[in-house]
């Protein structure tokens, strides 16, 4: 019993990251029918871009309460990672639009590429440590343990979900998107300015993967410059599994992924009598994935589109 | 591009032409290379394996339109059964089952006998070439069975799923019974031998291979294996296109519906453009294994499925010549770019600033980049109109009719 809560924990933990990221995912995919490839990529410069911010304040202003220095590396990492991401959509992506479907798929690869690239020659080849910001005095549920840090993740990712939520559902911008993911060209018609919703898209998705890789580095410890490839293709994964396109399919895919792979890892040696160990988790995901895709082809929230009217 | 041209059809003593001067140019090739060091022919071989990658995906994704971003499985399932089948891995195979369960394992010793439990099995390549393709073939349909039902993305990261699972299978089967030797790979595989004459050179020749009196380097003797593949593939995958099913790939590719209306068995016929796109990526990955002598689960990742991919896309996704170019383009530049920009570096700034690594990374990323800019539809998309994959134009008629 307390190997199941500690992994439904390490699961939530690791589902709201996927969450986050594939929240990015499933936005750009909602009003371009683009998947973009790069997006695992601006998590890491997420991560990086807090680290250095971290680097700054202890060289500048040292003796900062690590909370406080937490927060300003998220605040900071943020609208950086959003101006990268804004540049990747203009540089990589608008002149596509029209394009052959995978026109758009390999530039989003070479970005992805140059960024890896960048990030290797900015940061380095070698995985930097962390630092650790918050007391690493775990805390204990029911025979569980959770770190401050994870406690922090979750509340800030709940806080993103619901900001993202009240921002599409209540606010003009959020309007416009859902009317440019229903149909670019009759928004267009309605006066939306669908360049902007675009551009505004790639930002948020920015902004929760900078929350997202900023919370990685605090929780792992350990931020390398391919850091990003993985949760990239897991959180992909949550999205197409929560239906892409939609929010809160992407929501629920990650937090599912998250908890099925936490639980898996905690529990296929038992089930395989020893004969697979804990080193094929990264199996979980696919294999998931491939089953409720053969079950429901659109994905859990997804709508069911017929193929060309 | 206008002086070379592949339609036989319409131009056919141009085409003919261009084909009997690429081929001299081909054959002519390596004696020429070779004379700056054998390295620049070892980086064509494996462009030319890449090649033949390229063109088995441009089946599933160019002719079918099914976006498959798990390619290079089929490439591991090859090679890794050469690793099996070729090589002492067997021996260590058995040894590890005996240990696990000896019943099972006493009885499969008895069966091969003792030879086989020592030395493992050596079967030659060209034994293993058509098993490669139909396993392929069977992975490649078993792969699309699940998947008939799903539309374009969402195949996209069900084939890039089955592809990591594939991989971490290859890295992680060497424990309890040992079939991949786990991470550190598959060692020791047999060379390719072609009517006896091992490719690799017999031992002691200082990798020259003798034909008759005459020597050769191995490098050059793959390279003329391998460019008999690669010519032999191009005619297949020619003749596919245009044949009947090759026509109701295309018709799938455009409209599934309309195609089905028109009494294709799209199920099957799905199956088929999976099952043979595999078969190339299996046969290519035989000769792969067998060529490096050595194989490991590193040559299999993600990363490669994306750049044969990137070379049918970049090349002109559907067009063979454009495929081809890809191929030569995306697989021998960076390893040009490697053994030139540092000497070029040194000669300009006197000194090497961006890593040649690096560099290429930076080069291959950029390239990607620009020439899908620049050019949509490929470097060398067909020049009928009517065969370019379109579905941006689809997707528009498909909103304009629910708008």
């Amino acid at each position: 019993m307390e190997t199941f809560i500690q992994q439904l924990l390490n699961g939530l933990v690791l589902g709201s990251m996927y969450a986050l990221v594939a929240l990015g995912y499933t936005m750009v995919y909602g009003v371009l029918n683009l998947i973009n490839f790069a997006h695992g990529d601006v998590l890491m410069i997420g991560a990086m871009l807090g680290l250095t911010i971290l680097q700054l304040l202890e060289a500048y202003i040292p003796g900062l309460p690590g909370y406080v220095q937490l927060a300003l590396a998220i605040l900071g990492a943020i609208p950086l990672t959003m101006l990268v991401s804004i540049l990747i959509e203009r540089v990589a992506y608008r002149r596509l639009r029209n394009a052959p479907r995978l026109a758009p798929l390999i530039t989003a690869i070479g970005i992805s590429i140059l960024l890896q690239t960048f990030a290797m020659m900015i940061w380095g080849r070698s995985p930097i440590p962390f630092p650790q910001l918050l007391s690493p005095e775990p805390i204990m549920i029911g025979g569980a343990m959770i770190t401050q840090t994870q406690v922090l993740l979750l509340v800030l990712a709940a806080v993103a979900m619901g900001a993202l939520v009240l921002l599409v559902e209540r606010t003009r911008m959020g309007r416009a998107m859902r009317a440019v993911a229903e149909n670019p060209r009759v928004a267009g018609l309605m006066g939306v300015d669908a360049n902007r919703v675009i551009v505004a898209t790639f930002a948020i998705g920015a902004a929760l993967a900078a929350v997202a890789g900023v919370m990685w580095g605090a929780n792992y410890a350990s931020i390398t410059f391919t850091m990003g490839v993985l949760p990239g293709l897991k959180a992909f994964c949550a999205a197409v599994l929560g239906g892409i396109g939609n929010i809160y399919g992407a929501m629920l895919g990650g937090l599912l992924l998250g908890i099925i792979e936490a639980l898996g890892a905690g529990y296929i040696g038992d089930l395989t009598g020893g004969f697979l160990g804990s080193h094929y988790q990264d199996i979980f995901a696919f294999v998931v994935l491939i089953l409720v895709l053969t079950l429901r082809p659109s994905g859990i929230m997804g709508e069911r589109v017929a193929d060309r009217a | 591009m206008a002086l070379l041209t592949f339609d036989t059809r319409h131009k056919p003593r141009q085409a003919y032409i261009s084909m009997a001067a690429l081929l001299l140019l081909m054959l002519v090739f390596p004696f020429v290379a070779s004379q700056f060091g054998n390295s620049w022919v070892r980086i064509i071989d494996i462009a030319l394996l890449y090649i033949m990658l390229a063109l088995g995906l441009n089946i599933v994704v160019g002719f079918a339109g099914l976006l498959d971003l798990g390619y290079i499985a089929f490439f591991a399932v090859g090679a890794y059964l050469v690793g099996l089948f070729s090589s002492p891995q067997f021996a260590a195979l058995l040894e590890s089952l005996i240990y696990y369960s000896p019943a099972i394992g006493e009885a499969l010793v008895a069966f091969f006998g003792p030879e086989i439990a020592q030395d493992g099995i050596h079967l030659s390549l060209w034994a293993i070439v058509p098993l490669a393709a139909l396993c392929a073939a069977l992975c490649g349909a078993l792969l699309g069975a699940p998947t008939l039902k799903l539309r374009g993305d969402y195949l996209a990261i069900v084939t890039l799923g089955f592809g990591e699972i594939i991989r971490i299978f290859m890295n992680n089967l060497n424990d309890p019974i040992n079939f991949t030797n786990g991470p550190q790979g598959i060692n020791m595989i047999d060379p390719i031998r072609v009517f006896g004459v091992s490719l690799a050179g017999e031992p002691g020749s200082g990798a020259n291979v003798m034909i008759g009196d005459y020597a050769m380097p191995s490098v050059n003797a793959y390279y003329f294996l391998f460019l008999a593949m690669v010519i032999a593939t191009i005619f297949i995958t020619g003749r596919l296109q245009h044949s009947r099913l090759g026509r109701a790939w295309v018709a799938i590719r455009e409209d599934e519906i309309a195609a089905k209306a028109m009494g294709i068995n799209t199920r099957n016929v799905k199956l088929l453009a999976f099952a043979m796109g595999a078969s190339f990526g299996g046969v290519a990955g035989a000769m792969f294994g067998a060529f490096q002598g050595f194989v490991s689960p590193e040559s299999f990742s993600l990363t490669e499925s994306i750049a044969v991919l990137a070379m049918v896309v970049l090349g002109g996704i559907g067009h063979i010549p454009g495929v081809v170019l890809g191929g030569v383009l995306l697989a021998a530049l960076p390893e040009v770019l490697r053994h030139v920009v540092d000497p070029l570096q040194q000669a300009v700034f006197g000194k090497v600033i961006i890593e040649a690594e690096v560099l290429r990374q930076l080069l291959y990323g950029l390239a990607l980049v620009l020439i899908m800019l620049v050019r949509p539809a490929g470097l060398w998309p067909s020049p009928n109109k009517e065969e370019r994959p379109n579905a941006a134009l689809a997707r528009d008629e498909e909103e304009a009719s629910t708008a």
